[in-house]
């Protein structure tokens, strides 16, 4: 099983892990606003995700982590 | 077991560029091989004007800030004092490298200068707030081109590979993008490649990232990644322009 874990503070909300997720996972919380005043990444599903680190790839900003 | 984590060649300040700017996807690629190839404690990376003129806060190597286009002359000095002991690459922009610093560009190219150059082209300054660079595509809208780049009035985009690619000196030159996954697999090989031949002795290596700016492009981060398919790509043809040790292989 993977894991991810996000560094929710530093997010941009950029999108750009949303649109790598082959598996459509991850989302921009639209309930949610970080300390810099962004919508941050989340992910909606976690058992779901198979750990191939495809968003963190594209992540500008390093905030995601990815464990398998 | 983690799989994917920030390099330890990244310092913890969070960058300051704006969301979805690839800028910090090719820090995170140099950063990652500065970690595969142990070198951490020997590199000396040069920082340009433009947007990552504060690249210094967000390597954990040695770096110097270099004046407006300077940075290969400065990389020079600093590899010429050592050359041994260091491992020195500059990080430009295409206002920086292809305009003010071009003629430091081509005259280290020309003397084979044993640095390495990761040049960011996303065809516009992003500093100063969107004007046109010497990358900006015909007819693209900018600051400086509200109409869109005229080539009649401004000449056209300089392809820098493809240029530096004429001269006897460089080792390396290769264009990449960092667009989708695999693109961003395939820049990584480019810069690991760039900062190995440095470690060989071969030589000049530039690799040219071509990279959005979604801001002074005024488009979301997703269309300026697609806006590098449909209108980078084919003006900036992706692929290898000059690798000398691989031809005198063959
Ligand atoms: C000598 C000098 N001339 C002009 C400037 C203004 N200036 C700052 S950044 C820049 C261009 C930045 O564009 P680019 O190199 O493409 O980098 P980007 O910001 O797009 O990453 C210019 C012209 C300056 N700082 N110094
Ligand atoms: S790519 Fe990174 S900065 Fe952008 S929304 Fe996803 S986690 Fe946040
Ligand atoms: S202005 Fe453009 S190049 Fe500069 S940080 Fe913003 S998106 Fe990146």
């Amino acid at each position: 099983m993977a894991k991810l874990t996000f560094k929710t503070d530093n997010c941009k909300g950029c999108g750009l892990c949303v649109d790598a997720c082959p598996k459509h996972l991850l989302r921009i919380a639209p309930d949610k606003i970080n300390k810099k005043g962004h919508h941050p990444a989340e992910i909606t599903d976690p058992d779901a995700c198979v750990g191939c680190a495809f968003c963190a790839t594209m992540c500008p900003d390093c905030i995601i982590k990815v464990e398998r | 077991m983690v799989v994917f984590d920030k390099p330890h060649a990244l310092t913890d300040v969070p960058m300051h560029y704006c969301p979805g700017c690839t800028h910090g996807i090719v820090h995170r690629l140099v950063a990652e091989v500065i970690d595969e190839l142990s070198i951490e404690g020997k590199t000396i990376g040069i920082a340009p004007v433009g947007c990552s003129v504060m690249a210094y806060n967000y390597f954990n190597c040695d770096m110097i800030e270099a004046a407006h286009g300077r940075a290969p002359a400065v990389a020079t000095g600093v590899k010429r004092a050592d050359p041994e002991n260091h491992i020195v690459f500059t990080y430009q922009g295409d206002g920086d490298l292809a305009s003010i610093g071009m003629a430091e560009t081509v005259h280290a190219a020309a003397r084979n200068e044993n640095i390495t150059i990761i040049f960011i082209n996303n065809a516009i300054y992003g500093m100063t707030g969107g004007q046109m660079a010497p990358t900006s595509l015909p007819g693209q809208v900018t600051q400086t081109s509200p109409y869109g780049r005229d080539p009649k009035l401004c000449g056209y985009p300089i392809r820098v590979c493809e240029m530096l690619s004429e001269l006897e000196g460089p080792e390396y030159l290769e264009r990449v993008t960092v667009n989708n996954v695999k693109n961003v697999k395939n820049a990584k090989k480019a810069i690991k490649k760039a900062f190995q031949n440095q470690i060989d002795g071969k030589g000049f290596s530039l690799v040219e990232v071509i990279s959005a700016c979604p801001t002074n492009w005024g488009m979301t981060p997703q269309a300026a990644l697609k806006w590098i398919d449909d209108k980078m790509i084919p003006y900036y043809p992706l692929g290898v322009y000059k690798d000398r040790s691989a031809k005198e292989a063959e």
